[in-house]
Protein backbone atom coordinates (compact mmCIF):
# COMPACT_ATOMS: atom_id res chain seq x y z
CA UNK A 1 0.00 0.00 0.00
CA UNK A 2 2.91 2.39 0.40
CA UNK A 3 3.01 2.85 -3.38
CA UNK A 4 -0.47 4.29 -3.41
CA UNK A 5 -0.92 7.72 -4.86
CA UNK A 6 -3.05 10.44 -3.34
CA UNK A 7 -6.47 10.89 -4.91
CA UNK A 8 -5.77 14.21 -6.66
CA UNK A 9 -2.78 12.61 -8.41
CA UNK A 10 -5.08 10.04 -9.92
CA UNK A 11 -7.28 12.59 -11.65
CA UNK A 12 -6.99 12.94 -15.40
CA UNK A 13 -4.27 15.46 -16.15
CA UNK A 14 -6.20 17.37 -18.81
CA UNK A 15 -8.87 17.93 -16.17
CA UNK A 16 -6.36 19.23 -13.67
CA UNK A 17 -5.24 21.80 -16.22
CA UNK A 18 -8.73 23.32 -16.24
CA UNK A 19 -9.07 26.04 -13.62
CA UNK A 20 -12.07 26.27 -11.32
CA UNK A 21 -14.84 28.38 -12.79
CA UNK A 22 -14.64 32.04 -11.76
CA UNK A 23 -18.40 32.17 -11.73
CA UNK A 24 -18.67 29.38 -9.19
CA UNK A 25 -16.41 31.16 -6.72
CA UNK A 26 -18.51 34.22 -7.05
CA UNK A 27 -21.72 32.26 -6.77
CA UNK A 28 -20.68 30.92 -3.36
CA UNK A 29 -20.15 34.43 -2.00
CA UNK A 30 -23.45 35.69 -3.39
CA UNK A 31 -25.39 32.70 -2.10
CA UNK A 32 -24.22 33.39 1.44
CA UNK A 33 -25.78 36.87 1.41
CA UNK A 34 -29.37 38.08 1.78
CA UNK A 35 -31.18 40.81 -0.16
CA UNK A 36 -28.78 40.75 -3.06
CA UNK A 37 -30.01 42.34 -6.28
CA UNK A 38 -28.46 40.25 -8.98
CA UNK A 39 -27.38 41.39 -12.41
CA UNK A 40 -25.36 38.21 -12.55
CA UNK A 41 -27.97 35.90 -13.98
CA UNK A 42 -27.35 34.31 -17.35
CA UNK A 43 -30.90 33.14 -17.92
CA UNK A 44 -34.25 34.83 -18.57
CA UNK A 45 -36.25 36.02 -15.57
CA UNK A 46 -39.38 34.98 -17.46
CA UNK A 47 -40.94 31.57 -17.04
CA UNK A 48 -41.36 29.56 -20.21
CA UNK A 49 -44.60 30.59 -21.98
CA UNK A 50 -47.60 28.78 -20.52
CA UNK A 51 -48.63 26.93 -23.68
CA UNK A 52 -45.19 25.31 -23.74
CA UNK A 53 -45.42 24.21 -20.11
CA UNK A 54 -48.94 22.98 -20.75
CA UNK A 55 -47.78 20.92 -23.73
CA UNK A 56 -45.21 19.16 -21.58
CA UNK A 57 -47.83 18.43 -18.91
CA UNK A 58 -50.11 17.04 -21.60
CA UNK A 59 -47.29 14.91 -23.01
CA UNK A 60 -46.64 13.55 -19.55
CA UNK A 61 -50.32 12.71 -19.12
CA UNK A 62 -50.26 10.86 -22.45
CA UNK A 63 -47.40 8.77 -21.14
CA UNK A 64 -44.43 10.41 -22.80
CA UNK A 65 -41.95 8.77 -20.47
CA UNK A 66 -39.84 6.78 -22.90
CA UNK A 67 -36.59 7.17 -24.81
CA UNK A 68 -36.73 8.81 -28.19
CA UNK A 69 -34.57 8.06 -31.21
CA UNK A 70 -30.96 9.03 -30.57
CA UNK A 71 -31.19 11.99 -32.90
CA UNK A 72 -34.39 13.12 -31.17
CA UNK A 73 -38.08 13.07 -32.14
CA UNK A 74 -38.35 13.25 -35.92
CA UNK A 75 -41.28 15.66 -35.73
CA UNK A 76 -39.12 18.01 -33.66
CA UNK A 77 -36.23 17.76 -36.12
CA UNK A 78 -38.66 18.51 -38.94
CA UNK A 79 -39.95 21.57 -37.09
CA UNK A 80 -36.39 22.72 -36.47
CA UNK A 81 -35.48 22.28 -40.13
CA UNK A 82 -38.40 24.53 -41.06
CA UNK A 83 -37.60 27.06 -38.38
CA UNK A 84 -33.90 27.49 -39.13
CA UNK A 85 -34.77 27.62 -42.82
CA UNK A 86 -37.30 30.38 -42.38
CA UNK A 87 -35.47 32.43 -39.75
CA UNK A 88 -31.79 31.95 -40.57
CA UNK A 89 -31.91 30.80 -44.20
CA UNK A 90 -30.28 27.44 -43.38
CA UNK A 91 -31.04 24.13 -45.13
CA UNK A 92 -30.65 20.92 -43.14
CA UNK A 93 -32.26 17.53 -43.69
CA UNK A 94 -34.25 16.55 -40.59
CA UNK A 95 -33.55 12.84 -41.09
CA UNK A 96 -29.76 13.04 -41.16
CA UNK A 97 -28.43 16.50 -40.38
CA UNK A 98 -30.08 17.57 -37.13
CA UNK A 99 -29.33 16.21 -33.65
CA UNK A 100 -31.29 17.12 -30.54
CA UNK A 101 -28.99 17.53 -27.54
CA UNK A 102 -29.29 18.27 -23.85
CA UNK A 103 -28.89 22.01 -24.30
CA UNK A 104 -26.35 23.81 -26.42
CA UNK A 105 -23.99 22.85 -23.60
CA UNK A 106 -24.00 19.22 -24.71
CA UNK A 107 -24.08 20.16 -28.38
CA UNK A 108 -20.89 22.19 -27.91
CA UNK A 109 -19.18 19.22 -26.31
CA UNK A 110 -20.32 16.91 -29.13
CA UNK A 111 -19.20 19.31 -31.83
CA UNK A 112 -15.76 19.79 -30.31
CA UNK A 113 -15.19 16.12 -29.59
CA UNK A 114 -16.39 15.16 -33.07
CA UNK A 115 -13.60 17.11 -34.76
CA UNK A 116 -10.78 17.53 -32.25
CA UNK A 117 -7.69 15.28 -32.28
CA UNK A 118 -5.21 15.53 -29.42
CA UNK A 119 -3.09 18.62 -30.02
CA UNK A 120 -5.48 20.23 -32.51
CA UNK A 121 -5.88 23.93 -31.96
CA UNK A 122 -9.36 25.33 -31.74
CA UNK A 123 -9.67 29.10 -31.85
CA UNK A 124 -12.39 31.10 -30.18
CA UNK A 125 -12.87 34.76 -29.43
CA UNK A 126 -12.50 36.05 -25.92
CA UNK A 127 -14.27 37.17 -23.71
CA UNK A 128 -16.52 34.21 -24.32
CA UNK A 129 -18.91 31.78 -22.71
CA UNK A 130 -17.25 29.97 -19.84
CA UNK A 131 -17.32 26.45 -21.25
CA UNK A 132 -15.38 26.95 -24.49
CA UNK A 133 -11.80 26.65 -23.24
CA UNK A 134 -12.52 23.77 -20.81
CA UNK A 135 -14.48 21.73 -23.39
CA UNK A 136 -11.54 21.98 -25.81
CA UNK A 137 -9.20 20.84 -23.03
CA UNK A 138 -11.47 17.92 -22.13
CA UNK A 139 -11.18 16.88 -25.79
CA UNK A 140 -7.37 17.03 -25.52
CA UNK A 141 -7.30 19.98 -27.88
CA UNK A 142 -5.44 23.24 -27.45
CA UNK A 143 -7.64 26.27 -26.76
CA UNK A 144 -6.44 29.32 -28.65
CA UNK A 145 -8.18 32.46 -27.42
CA UNK A 146 -8.38 35.36 -29.84
CA UNK A 147 -8.88 38.53 -27.79
CA UNK A 148 -11.56 40.96 -28.88
CA UNK A 149 -11.65 44.49 -27.55
CA UNK A 150 -14.06 47.27 -26.80
CA UNK A 151 -12.40 49.38 -29.53
CA UNK A 152 -13.87 46.95 -32.06
CA UNK A 153 -17.06 46.59 -30.04
CA UNK A 154 -15.96 43.04 -29.22
CA UNK A 155 -16.41 41.91 -32.81
CA UNK A 156 -13.96 39.35 -34.08
CA UNK A 157 -11.78 40.74 -36.87
CA UNK A 158 -9.94 38.93 -39.59
CA UNK A 159 -6.68 40.62 -38.56
CA UNK A 160 -6.94 39.13 -35.05
CA UNK A 161 -7.66 35.69 -36.50
CA UNK A 162 -4.72 35.86 -38.91
CA UNK A 163 -2.45 36.57 -35.96
CA UNK A 164 -3.38 33.36 -34.14
CA UNK A 165 -3.99 30.87 -36.92
CA UNK A 166 -1.39 28.09 -37.27
CA UNK A 167 -0.94 24.88 -39.26
CA UNK A 168 -2.44 23.07 -36.27
CA UNK A 169 -5.65 25.09 -36.28
CA UNK A 170 -8.65 22.86 -36.83
CA UNK A 171 -11.69 24.99 -36.19
CA UNK A 172 -13.10 28.27 -34.97
CA UNK A 173 -15.71 28.46 -32.25
CA UNK A 174 -17.93 31.50 -32.54
CA UNK A 175 -20.71 32.99 -30.43
CA UNK A 176 -22.60 36.01 -31.73
CA UNK A 177 -24.75 37.60 -30.35
CA UNK A 178 -22.30 37.21 -27.54
CA UNK A 179 -22.32 36.25 -23.92
CA UNK A 180 -20.84 38.18 -22.01
CA UNK A 181 -20.40 41.33 -24.12
CA UNK A 182 -23.72 41.64 -25.94
CA UNK A 183 -21.79 42.19 -29.18
CA UNK A 184 -23.22 41.09 -32.52
CA UNK A 185 -21.61 40.70 -35.92
CA UNK A 186 -22.51 42.88 -38.86
CA UNK A 187 -23.11 41.04 -42.14
CA UNK A 188 -19.74 42.40 -43.30
CA UNK A 189 -17.98 40.95 -40.22
CA UNK A 190 -19.59 37.58 -40.86
CA UNK A 191 -18.48 37.64 -44.49
CA UNK A 192 -14.91 38.51 -43.46
CA UNK A 193 -14.74 35.64 -40.98
CA UNK A 194 -16.27 33.25 -43.51
CA UNK A 195 -13.65 34.26 -46.09
CA UNK A 196 -10.91 33.62 -43.54
CA UNK A 197 -12.28 30.16 -42.73
CA UNK A 198 -12.64 29.21 -46.38
CA UNK A 199 -9.16 30.42 -47.31
CA UNK A 200 -7.56 28.53 -44.42
CA UNK A 201 -9.90 25.58 -44.92
CA UNK A 202 -11.07 25.53 -41.29
CA UNK A 203 -14.19 24.19 -39.65
CA UNK A 204 -16.65 26.45 -37.86
CA UNK A 205 -18.69 25.71 -34.75
CA UNK A 206 -21.16 28.54 -34.37
CA UNK A 207 -23.15 28.91 -31.15
CA UNK A 208 -26.08 31.13 -32.10
CA UNK A 209 -28.14 30.55 -28.99
CA UNK A 210 -28.94 34.29 -28.77
CA UNK A 211 -29.80 34.54 -32.48
CA UNK A 212 -33.36 35.75 -31.90
CA UNK A 213 -32.23 38.37 -29.41
CA UNK A 214 -30.73 40.83 -31.85
CA UNK A 215 -32.13 44.31 -31.34
CA UNK A 216 -30.84 46.62 -34.04
CA UNK A 217 -31.07 44.36 -37.09
CA UNK A 218 -32.06 40.78 -37.83
CA UNK A 219 -29.35 38.30 -36.92
CA UNK A 220 -27.20 37.16 -39.84
CA UNK A 221 -26.14 33.56 -39.40
CA UNK A 222 -22.63 33.02 -40.68
CA UNK A 223 -23.68 29.44 -41.46
CA UNK A 224 -25.93 30.74 -44.24
CA UNK A 225 -23.12 32.40 -46.18
CA UNK A 226 -21.93 30.78 -49.43
CA UNK A 227 -19.25 28.16 -48.90
CA UNK A 228 -19.98 27.78 -45.18
CA UNK A 229 -22.50 24.96 -44.97
CA UNK A 230 -20.01 22.19 -45.69
CA UNK A 231 -17.61 23.33 -42.96
CA UNK A 232 -20.07 24.41 -40.27
CA UNK A 233 -21.73 22.95 -37.20
CA UNK A 234 -24.61 25.27 -36.32
CA UNK A 235 -25.73 25.19 -32.68
CA UNK A 236 -28.94 26.58 -31.32
CA UNK A 237 -31.46 25.89 -28.58
CA UNK A 238 -34.49 26.93 -26.65
CA UNK A 239 -32.93 28.17 -23.42
CA UNK A 240 -32.68 31.87 -24.10
CA UNK A 241 -35.26 33.18 -26.57
CA UNK A 242 -38.01 30.93 -25.16
CA UNK A 243 -36.88 31.12 -21.53
CA UNK A 244 -36.59 27.32 -21.36
CA UNK A 245 -33.21 26.89 -19.64
CA UNK A 246 -34.42 24.20 -17.25
CA UNK A 247 -35.83 22.05 -20.05
CA UNK A 248 -32.25 21.44 -21.23
CA UNK A 249 -32.84 21.17 -24.94
CA UNK A 250 -30.74 22.40 -27.85
CA UNK A 251 -29.59 21.11 -31.20
CA UNK A 252 -26.76 20.79 -33.66
CA UNK A 253 -27.18 21.07 -37.42
CA UNK A 254 -24.40 19.95 -39.73
CA UNK A 255 -23.70 17.95 -42.89
CA UNK A 256 -24.34 14.26 -42.36
CA UNK A 257 -20.70 13.23 -41.84
CA UNK A 258 -20.39 15.65 -38.95
CA UNK A 259 -23.83 14.82 -37.55
CA UNK A 260 -23.01 11.10 -37.66
CA UNK A 261 -19.80 11.75 -35.74
CA UNK A 262 -21.59 13.76 -33.05
CA UNK A 263 -24.26 11.11 -32.94
CA UNK A 264 -21.69 8.43 -32.09
CA UNK A 265 -20.79 10.30 -28.92
CA UNK A 266 -24.32 11.38 -28.07
CA UNK A 267 -25.82 7.89 -28.37
CA UNK A 268 -23.39 6.42 -25.84
CA UNK A 269 -23.09 9.34 -23.44
CA UNK A 270 -26.64 10.69 -23.42
CA UNK A 271 -28.74 8.28 -25.47
CA UNK A 272 -31.27 11.03 -26.14
CA UNK A 273 -32.55 14.34 -24.81
CA UNK A 274 -35.47 14.02 -22.34
CA UNK A 275 -38.69 13.33 -24.20
CA UNK A 276 -40.76 15.84 -22.22
CA UNK A 277 -38.32 18.57 -23.12
CA UNK A 278 -38.47 17.58 -26.75
CA UNK A 279 -42.27 17.74 -26.65
CA UNK A 280 -42.03 21.19 -25.09
CA UNK A 281 -39.56 22.31 -27.76
CA UNK A 282 -41.94 21.12 -30.46
CA UNK A 283 -44.65 23.28 -28.95
CA UNK A 284 -42.20 26.21 -28.74
CA UNK A 285 -41.82 26.10 -32.52
CA UNK A 286 -45.57 26.44 -33.13
CA UNK A 287 -45.80 30.20 -32.62
CA UNK A 288 -42.24 31.23 -31.95
CA UNK A 289 -42.54 34.86 -33.02
CA UNK A 290 -45.37 35.53 -30.58
CA UNK A 291 -43.56 33.89 -27.68
CA UNK A 292 -40.37 35.78 -28.31
CA UNK A 293 -41.69 39.22 -29.23
CA UNK A 294 -42.95 40.30 -25.82
CA UNK A 295 -39.85 39.11 -23.96
CA UNK A 296 -37.63 40.72 -26.55
CA UNK A 297 -39.32 44.08 -26.27
CA UNK A 298 -38.98 43.92 -22.47
CA UNK A 299 -35.24 43.18 -22.83
CA UNK A 300 -34.83 46.08 -25.22
CA UNK A 301 -36.47 48.52 -22.82
CA UNK A 302 -34.34 47.27 -19.96
CA UNK A 303 -31.20 47.50 -22.06
CA UNK A 304 -31.97 51.11 -22.89
CA UNK A 305 -32.75 51.86 -19.28
CA UNK A 306 -29.55 50.24 -18.06
CA UNK A 307 -27.32 51.90 -20.67
CA UNK A 308 -28.84 55.32 -20.05
CA UNK A 309 -28.34 54.80 -16.32
CA UNK A 310 -24.69 53.86 -16.87
CA UNK A 311 -24.26 57.05 -18.87
CA UNK A 312 -25.76 59.10 -16.02
CA UNK A 313 -23.41 57.56 -13.48
CA UNK A 314 -20.40 58.04 -15.74
CA UNK A 315 -19.79 54.37 -16.48
CA UNK A 316 -18.73 53.90 -20.06
CA UNK A 317 -20.29 50.99 -21.87
CA UNK A 318 -20.47 50.14 -25.53
CA UNK A 319 -24.02 49.67 -26.82
CA UNK A 320 -24.77 45.93 -26.81
CA UNK A 321 -26.94 44.95 -29.76
CA UNK A 322 -27.76 41.37 -28.85
CA UNK A 323 -28.30 38.78 -26.08
CA UNK A 324 -29.22 40.26 -22.67
CA UNK A 325 -25.91 41.47 -21.32
CA UNK A 326 -24.16 44.81 -20.98
CA UNK A 327 -20.41 44.89 -20.45
CA UNK A 328 -19.46 48.22 -18.88
CA UNK A 329 -15.84 49.24 -18.49
CA UNK A 330 -14.69 49.84 -14.92
CA UNK A 331 -10.97 50.63 -15.41
CA UNK A 332 -11.44 54.28 -14.46
CA UNK A 333 -12.32 53.17 -10.92
CA UNK A 334 -8.78 51.86 -10.48
CA UNK A 335 -10.20 48.51 -9.40
CA UNK A 336 -9.76 45.17 -11.08
CA UNK A 337 -12.91 43.49 -12.35
CA UNK A 338 -12.89 41.09 -9.42
CA UNK A 339 -12.31 43.83 -6.83
CA UNK A 340 -15.08 45.91 -8.36
CA UNK A 341 -17.55 43.03 -8.35
CA UNK A 342 -16.67 41.96 -4.80
CA UNK A 343 -16.84 45.46 -3.35
CA UNK A 344 -20.07 46.26 -5.17
CA UNK A 345 -21.49 43.07 -3.72
CA UNK A 346 -20.25 43.66 -0.18
CA UNK A 347 -20.97 47.36 0.01
CA UNK A 348 -24.17 47.65 -2.00
CA UNK A 349 -25.39 44.08 -2.38
CA UNK A 350 -25.48 44.19 -6.15
CA UNK A 351 -24.09 41.15 -7.94
CA UNK A 352 -22.50 41.35 -11.36
CA UNK A 353 -19.92 39.00 -12.85
CA UNK A 354 -16.29 40.08 -13.21
CA UNK A 355 -15.28 40.14 -16.88
CA UNK A 356 -12.33 37.88 -16.12
CA UNK A 357 -14.73 34.98 -15.55
CA UNK A 358 -14.99 35.01 -19.36
CA UNK A 359 -11.25 35.04 -20.00
CA UNK A 360 -8.30 37.33 -19.22
CA UNK A 361 -9.33 39.85 -21.88
CA UNK A 362 -12.44 40.51 -19.79
CA UNK A 363 -10.26 42.38 -17.28
CA UNK A 364 -11.49 45.92 -16.76
CA UNK A 365 -15.13 44.97 -17.40
CA UNK A 366 -18.07 43.49 -15.55
CA UNK A 367 -21.04 41.67 -17.03
CA UNK A 368 -24.43 43.06 -16.07
CA UNK A 369 -27.37 40.97 -17.19
CA UNK A 370 -30.65 42.68 -17.92
CA UNK A 371 -32.55 39.41 -17.90
CA UNK A 372 -33.97 40.53 -14.60
CA UNK A 373 -37.01 42.61 -13.74
CA UNK A 374 -37.02 46.33 -14.41
CA UNK A 375 -37.80 46.90 -10.74
CA UNK A 376 -34.63 45.06 -9.76
CA UNK A 377 -32.60 46.94 -12.37
CA UNK A 378 -33.88 50.26 -11.03
CA UNK A 379 -32.65 49.44 -7.52
CA UNK A 380 -29.37 48.04 -8.85
CA UNK A 381 -28.49 51.19 -10.80
CA UNK A 382 -29.27 53.41 -7.81
CA UNK A 383 -26.94 51.35 -5.67
CA UNK A 384 -24.26 51.26 -8.37
CA UNK A 385 -24.39 55.04 -8.75
CA UNK A 386 -23.97 55.42 -5.00
CA UNK A 387 -21.07 53.00 -5.04
CA UNK A 388 -19.30 54.80 -7.89
CA UNK A 389 -19.80 58.20 -6.28
CA UNK A 390 -18.10 56.93 -3.14
CA UNK A 391 -15.07 55.41 -4.86
CA UNK B 1 -49.76 49.05 -29.63
CA UNK B 2 -47.22 51.78 -29.05
CA UNK B 3 -44.47 50.81 -26.59
CA UNK B 4 -45.22 53.80 -24.42
CA UNK B 5 -48.83 52.75 -24.01
CA UNK B 6 -47.74 49.21 -23.23
CA UNK B 7 -45.47 50.48 -20.46
CA UNK B 8 -48.27 52.58 -18.96
CA UNK B 9 -50.81 49.77 -19.24
CA UNK B 10 -48.38 47.64 -17.29
CA UNK B 11 -47.50 50.30 -14.73
CA UNK B 12 -49.30 53.64 -14.91
CA UNK B 13 -47.03 55.02 -12.18
CA UNK B 14 -43.86 54.62 -14.25
CA UNK B 15 -42.15 58.01 -14.19
CA UNK B 16 -41.59 60.01 -17.35
CA UNK B 17 -37.86 59.94 -16.54
CA UNK B 18 -37.78 56.14 -16.47
CA UNK B 19 -39.91 55.80 -19.59
CA UNK B 20 -37.57 58.16 -21.40
CA UNK B 21 -34.62 55.96 -20.46
CA UNK B 22 -36.42 52.81 -21.54
CA UNK B 23 -37.44 54.15 -24.93
CA UNK B 24 -34.33 56.24 -25.61
CA UNK B 25 -36.36 59.43 -26.04
CA UNK B 26 -36.41 62.70 -24.10
CA UNK B 27 -38.47 63.25 -20.97
CA UNK B 28 -40.27 66.10 -22.74
CA UNK B 29 -41.25 63.82 -25.58
CA UNK B 30 -42.67 61.29 -23.10
CA UNK B 31 -44.72 64.01 -21.40
CA UNK B 32 -45.96 65.36 -24.72
CA UNK B 33 -46.99 61.98 -26.00
CA UNK B 34 -48.85 61.11 -22.80
CA UNK B 35 -50.61 64.46 -22.90
CA UNK B 36 -51.59 63.81 -26.51
CA UNK B 37 -52.99 60.38 -25.64
CA UNK B 38 -55.00 61.93 -22.84
CA UNK B 39 -56.27 64.70 -25.06
CA UNK B 40 -57.28 62.33 -27.86
CA UNK B 41 -59.13 60.23 -25.30
CA UNK B 42 -56.96 57.17 -25.91
CA UNK B 43 -55.89 57.20 -22.28
CA UNK B 44 -59.18 57.48 -20.36
CA UNK B 45 -57.85 57.39 -16.83
CA UNK B 46 -55.51 55.79 -14.33
CA UNK B 47 -56.64 53.45 -11.56
CA UNK B 48 -55.07 51.23 -8.94
CA UNK B 49 -55.82 47.52 -9.13
CA UNK B 50 -57.12 46.75 -5.65
CA UNK B 51 -57.63 43.30 -4.18
CA UNK B 52 -60.99 44.02 -2.60
CA UNK B 53 -61.32 40.53 -1.18
CA UNK B 54 -58.51 41.32 1.25
CA UNK B 55 -60.20 44.52 2.37
CA UNK B 56 -63.23 42.46 3.36
CA UNK B 57 -65.43 45.17 1.94
CA UNK B 58 -69.14 45.01 2.52
CA UNK B 59 -70.29 45.41 -1.08
CA UNK B 60 -71.21 42.84 -3.70
CA UNK B 61 -70.54 42.66 -7.38
CA UNK B 62 -72.88 41.00 -9.84
CA UNK B 63 -72.25 39.94 -13.38
CA UNK B 64 -75.50 40.38 -15.27
CA UNK B 65 -76.37 38.99 -18.67
CA UNK B 66 -78.94 41.11 -20.46
CA UNK B 67 -80.95 40.26 -23.53
CA UNK B 68 -82.23 43.27 -25.42
CA UNK B 69 -84.06 44.05 -28.66
CA UNK B 70 -81.95 46.45 -30.64
CA UNK B 71 -83.69 49.64 -31.62
CA UNK B 72 -84.36 50.54 -35.20
CA UNK B 73 -82.14 53.60 -35.22
CA UNK B 74 -79.55 53.32 -32.48
CA UNK B 75 -79.02 49.51 -32.52
CA UNK B 76 -77.53 48.35 -29.25
CA UNK B 77 -75.77 51.62 -28.57
CA UNK B 78 -78.67 53.69 -27.32
CA UNK B 79 -79.81 51.12 -24.83
CA UNK B 80 -76.23 50.45 -23.69
CA UNK B 81 -75.71 54.19 -23.24
CA UNK B 82 -78.82 54.37 -21.09
CA UNK B 83 -77.74 51.50 -18.91
CA UNK B 84 -74.26 53.04 -18.61
CA UNK B 85 -75.77 56.09 -16.96
CA UNK B 86 -76.54 54.16 -13.76
CA UNK B 87 -73.67 54.73 -11.32
CA UNK B 88 -73.95 51.17 -10.00
CA UNK B 89 -72.93 49.85 -13.43
CA UNK B 90 -69.14 49.51 -13.41
CA UNK B 91 -68.62 48.00 -16.83
CA UNK B 92 -70.78 47.13 -19.77
CA UNK B 93 -69.87 45.17 -22.87
CA UNK B 94 -71.71 44.15 -26.02
CA UNK B 95 -71.02 40.45 -26.53
CA UNK B 96 -71.86 37.68 -28.96
CA UNK B 97 -73.75 34.55 -27.93
CA UNK B 98 -76.94 33.81 -26.01
CA UNK B 99 -77.29 37.30 -24.62
CA UNK B 100 -76.28 40.77 -25.77
CA UNK B 101 -74.96 42.93 -22.97
CA UNK B 102 -72.69 41.90 -20.11
CA UNK B 103 -72.80 44.15 -17.06
CA UNK B 104 -70.69 44.39 -13.94
CA UNK B 105 -72.81 45.97 -11.25
CA UNK B 106 -71.89 46.86 -7.66
CA UNK B 107 -74.14 47.36 -4.67
CA UNK B 108 -73.96 47.38 -0.90
CA UNK B 109 -75.71 44.05 -0.58
CA UNK B 110 -77.69 41.46 -2.53
CA UNK B 111 -80.96 43.27 -1.99
CA UNK B 112 -79.66 46.47 -3.46
CA UNK B 113 -78.47 44.74 -6.62
CA UNK B 114 -81.70 42.74 -6.86
CA UNK B 115 -83.62 45.99 -6.59
CA UNK B 116 -81.52 47.54 -9.34
CA UNK B 117 -82.19 44.59 -11.63
CA UNK B 118 -85.91 44.31 -11.06
CA UNK B 119 -86.82 47.96 -10.75
CA UNK B 120 -84.38 49.74 -12.99
CA UNK B 121 -82.80 47.40 -15.49
CA UNK B 122 -85.69 45.10 -16.31
CA UNK B 123 -88.09 47.97 -16.76
CA UNK B 124 -86.08 49.67 -19.49
CA UNK B 125 -87.79 49.49 -22.86
CA UNK B 126 -86.10 46.88 -25.01
CA UNK B 127 -84.68 44.80 -22.15
CA UNK B 128 -86.13 41.34 -22.64
CA UNK B 129 -84.50 39.34 -19.91
CA UNK B 130 -81.66 39.21 -17.40
CA UNK B 131 -79.62 36.62 -15.54
CA UNK B 132 -77.72 37.72 -12.47
CA UNK B 133 -74.57 36.01 -11.14
CA UNK B 134 -73.07 37.21 -7.88
CA UNK B 135 -69.30 37.25 -7.86
CA UNK B 136 -67.75 35.21 -5.05
CA UNK B 137 -64.02 35.68 -5.40
CA UNK B 138 -61.56 37.38 -7.73
CA UNK B 139 -58.57 35.37 -8.86
CA UNK B 140 -57.22 37.55 -11.63
CA UNK B 141 -58.17 41.06 -12.61
CA UNK B 142 -56.87 42.98 -15.63
CA UNK B 143 -54.10 40.45 -16.09
CA UNK B 144 -52.99 40.72 -12.46
CA UNK B 145 -53.17 37.73 -10.11
CA UNK B 146 -54.85 38.67 -6.83
CA UNK B 147 -52.73 36.29 -4.81
CA UNK B 148 -49.11 36.24 -5.78
CA UNK B 149 -47.97 32.70 -6.27
CA UNK B 150 -44.56 31.84 -5.00
CA UNK B 151 -42.27 31.88 -7.97
CA UNK B 152 -39.51 29.39 -8.51
CA UNK B 153 -36.22 30.83 -7.41
CA UNK B 154 -33.43 31.11 -9.94
CA UNK B 155 -29.73 30.86 -9.20
CA UNK B 156 -28.40 34.25 -8.14
CA UNK B 157 -25.39 33.99 -10.43
CA UNK B 158 -25.20 31.80 -13.52
CA UNK B 159 -22.97 31.70 -16.58
C1 LIG C 1 -23.14 31.41 -25.35
C2 LIG C 1 -23.84 30.31 -24.65
N1 LIG C 1 -23.77 29.07 -25.15
C3 LIG C 1 -24.39 28.04 -24.53
C4 LIG C 1 -25.07 28.21 -23.35
C5 LIG C 1 -25.72 27.01 -22.71
O1 LIG C 1 -27.02 26.91 -23.12
P1 LIG C 1 -27.95 25.63 -22.88
O2 LIG C 1 -28.90 26.01 -21.80
O3 LIG C 1 -28.65 25.41 -24.19
O4 LIG C 1 -27.08 24.50 -22.51
C6 LIG C 1 -25.17 29.49 -22.80
C7 LIG C 1 -25.88 29.70 -21.51
O5 LIG C 1 -25.66 30.63 -20.79
C8 LIG C 1 -24.55 30.56 -23.46
O6 LIG C 1 -24.61 31.81 -22.96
Amino acid sequence: MNDSKSLPDRLASNLQAVPRSGIRDFFEVVSSMDDVISLGIGEPDFDAPWHIREASIFALERGATSYTSNLGLLKLRQAIAKYVGRVFGLRYAPETEILIAVGVSEALDLAIRAVCNPGDEIMYHEPCYVSYGPLIQFAHGVPVAVPTSVENEFRLTRAALEERVSPKTKALLLNYPNNPTGAALTPADAREIADFLIEHDLLLITDEIYGELSYERPHQSIAALPGMRERTIFLHGFSKAWAMTGYRVGYACAPQVLTDAMMKIHQYTMLCAPILSQEAALEALKEPEEDIASMKSAYLQRRNFLLNSFKEMGLSCFMPTGAFYAFPEITQTGLTAKEFALRLLEEEKVACVPGTAFGPSGEGFVRCSYATSLDAIKIAVERMARFLARL
Amino acid sequence: MDELLKILKNNALESAENIAKMLNISVDEVRERIAAYEKEGIIRGYQAIVNEDVLKMQGVTAVIEVRVSPEREGGFNDIADRISMFPEVQSIYLVSGDFDLLLFVVGNDLREVAFFVSEKLATIDGVNGTATHFMLKTYKHHGVLMESQESYERLKVSP
